[in-house]
């Protein structure tokens, strides 16, 4: 138990101080990330502006148009900030590709022959690497946050506070398991990388990345409730700006819960079944 | 005397005309080769096709979403973009990025693959102009559906523009003429921004930032210039026009047909003048810094 323990903080260290070696890397990469965020929020402004400006002209009151479905100018914006916020909790670059990478190159072998859980020893190194990447990220989103503190209403409920914390973890470990699950594919397919690449632009559109979900006309919120992508940026900022409550609430994070459960499991049967087909060559 | 010099002594006919063949040749061969090798994996071909497609139909799709609001008809208060100037706006972005992702993307990416590897000692060794061989060896057929795309969605829009009721578009000929030597120009902007990127891995060794910041930069010009005009986004407009000049890039074309010839505001002739200045300026500047890239090249590893 104890040697266990052990083992697994040392290969989490170590993760770690390989992650803090490209901190200038990080720290650029980190303010960048901002850039796509504003020009959309440019658009929206002028979006916003247009429509103020049809409102009068087609004599309706302005106020009707100063909330677009469903959201005003000031919400989108902070919905932008927050599911950048979500996305640095759930995106896990280089997983999926670097799974299917060591399945292809032989790599791989270590983990049946070494005392080590495969699954186990991704999420210590993803743990390390997002734990490296906040230490550096804070600075960046502190600084845009506190800038654009007033596109923000009242801050939510403390019970709030504690369901986006939870929305936010359980999207850390759906984005890590189900890029562990679709990078084990490399078991069946040798070469995945136009499969991840499907898989990238489901997931940006469908998370929500590109915009809050609810604008979907009914039919299509029906079909985006039934995938997992919703909890990896959508359903936490949504969560925190209110638009999602009570019971419905409840109903998302049980939801959410599930899809977790579901892709531990998947990603533990692939692998069983992964192993099984594998043959490794060569030293 | 370099390698280069030499072959180029020994074969050289004494005429110009032969070298400039030779080019041509050679390139022809790059287009069969690429065709060759993206039609042996055809599986992987589709997938790249279909995958490419559909991301460019969910950003259609996002747009037409924002349209069907009953109060947005325009990007802006009275800037000039209706819902189908702004797709033509659209399409000439999907034009100008596929013809760079079918031509010289993949070449580019390859570029600091080949610097970091050391790999690159095969390209100056050979009787060619380097740059010539990086940034064309390379050709994405599987991005030839989204320029189709695009090619329809400009029709589409232009056809609802000029057949619309109430005050109908007229293309005149000046648009129709210019409209695709403004897209070759823009293509030539990104073309040596990307190619100057790449080069500039030989200083930086590890460039994973940089080939985003490529995708970061070029984000901002997919959208009308005018809507960064307000407030602080005024000083990125002039960074992304005047400094690193890819709001160019889509602008100007897409004014050009989107747009009645006249009237026009005083700064749009200006700024189609400065889109012709500044693409010959990014090609020059991307030629030097190239240049310069392969003098502090050292290969790795032998």
């Amino acid at each position: 138990m104890f040697t266990s323990a052990f083992t697994h903080w040392t290969i989490f260290r170590i993760a770690l101080q390989e992650r803090l070696v490209y901190r200038g890397d990080f720290a650029i990469g980190t303010l960048l990330r901002f850039l796509p965020i504003i020009t959309q929020i440019f658009l929206w402004h002028a979006v916003f502006a247009g429509a103020h400006a049809t409102a009068v002209s087609s004599g309706a009151s302005p106020q009707e148009a100063e909330r677009l479905f469903g959201y005003t100018y000031q919400n989108v914006v902070a919905y932008y900030l927050l599911s950048m916020l979500s996305r640095a909790f759930s995106s896990m670059p280089g997983l999926a590709s670097g799974v299917a990478r060591q399945i292809r190159d032989g790599e791989i072998k270590k983990f049946i022959i070494q005392p080590i859980d495969m699954g186990g020893f991704f999420l210590l190194g993803r743990i390390a690497h997002k734990l490296a990447y906040y230490s550096v990220a804070i600075g960046p989103f502190a600084l845009v946050f506190f800038l654009c503190g007033d596109y923000f209403d009242t801050p939510p409920s403390g019970a709030v506070w504690l369901a986006y914390f939870a929305s936010l973890l359980m999207a850390f470990l759906l984005g890590f398991f189900l890029e562990l699950t679709i990078g084990m594919i490399g078991f069946w397919f040798l070469e995945v990388s136009s499969l991840l690449f499907v898989y990238m632009l489901f997931s940006f559109f469908l998370s929500g990345h590109m915009f809050p979900l609810d604008m979907l006309p009914a039919w299509a919120k029906v079909i985006v409730q039934f995938t997992p992508f919703q909890y990896l940026a959508y359903f936490p900022a949504a969560v925190f700006l209110g638009k999602i409550q009570g019971p419905e609430l409840w109903r998302g994070l049980l939801i959410e819960a599930a899809w977790v459960a579901l892709f531990i499991a998947l990603s533990r049967v692939a692998l069983h079944y992964g192993l099984k087909r594998y043959s490794g060559y060569g030293g | 005397m370099t390698i280069s010099q030499s072959h180029a002594q020994l074969d050289d006919p004494p005429g110009r005309d032969a070298p400039r063949a030779a080019y041509l040749r050679v390139y022809l061969t790059f287009v069969r080769n690429s065709l060759v090798r993206d039609l042996s994996y055809r599986s992987n071909f589709v997938i790249e096709s279909v995958a490419s497609t559909s991301w460019v139909a969910m950003n259609l799709g996002f747009y037409l979403l924002i349209f069907n609001n009953p109060y947005v008809t325009q990007i802006g208060d009275g800037l000039g973009w209706g819902k189908y100037e702004f797709f033509v706006f659209l399409a000439t972005t999907m034009l100008v990025n596929n013809l760079v992702q079918i031509f010289f993307m993949p070449n580019a990416e390859e570029f600091s693959e080949l610097i970091r590897t050391g790999r690159l000692d095969f390209a100056l060794v050979k009787p060619i102009d380097t740059q010539f061989i990086i940034s064309l060896q390379k050709i994405s057929w599987a991005s030839i559906s989204n320029f189709l795309v695009g090619v329809g969605l400009l029709g589409y829009s232009l056809w609802r523009l000029t057949t619309r009721e109430i005050n109908p578009l007229a293309i005149s000929p000046v648009a129709a003429i210019l409209y695709p030597v403004y897209i070759l120009l823009g293509v030539a902007i990104l073309y040596s921004l990307m190619i100057t990127m790449s080069a500039a891995s030989v200083w930086l060794g590890r460039n994973q930032s940089l080939t985003n910041f490529w995708f970061y930069i070029t984000n901002f010009s997919r959208y009308p210039m005018e809507i960064y005009n307000a407030g602080w986004g005024a000083a990125l407009m002039y960074i992304f026009t005047f400094i690193v000049p890819v709001l160019v890039v889509v602008n100007v074309p897409a004014r050009l047909l989107a747009q009645p010839l006249s009237p026009r505001a005083w700064w749009e002739w200006p700024l189609a003048g400065f889109a012709v200045l500044a693409s010959v300026g990014s090609v020059l500047a991307s030629r030097w810094v190239f240049q310069r890239a392969i003098k502090a090249y050292r290969s790795a590893s032998s």
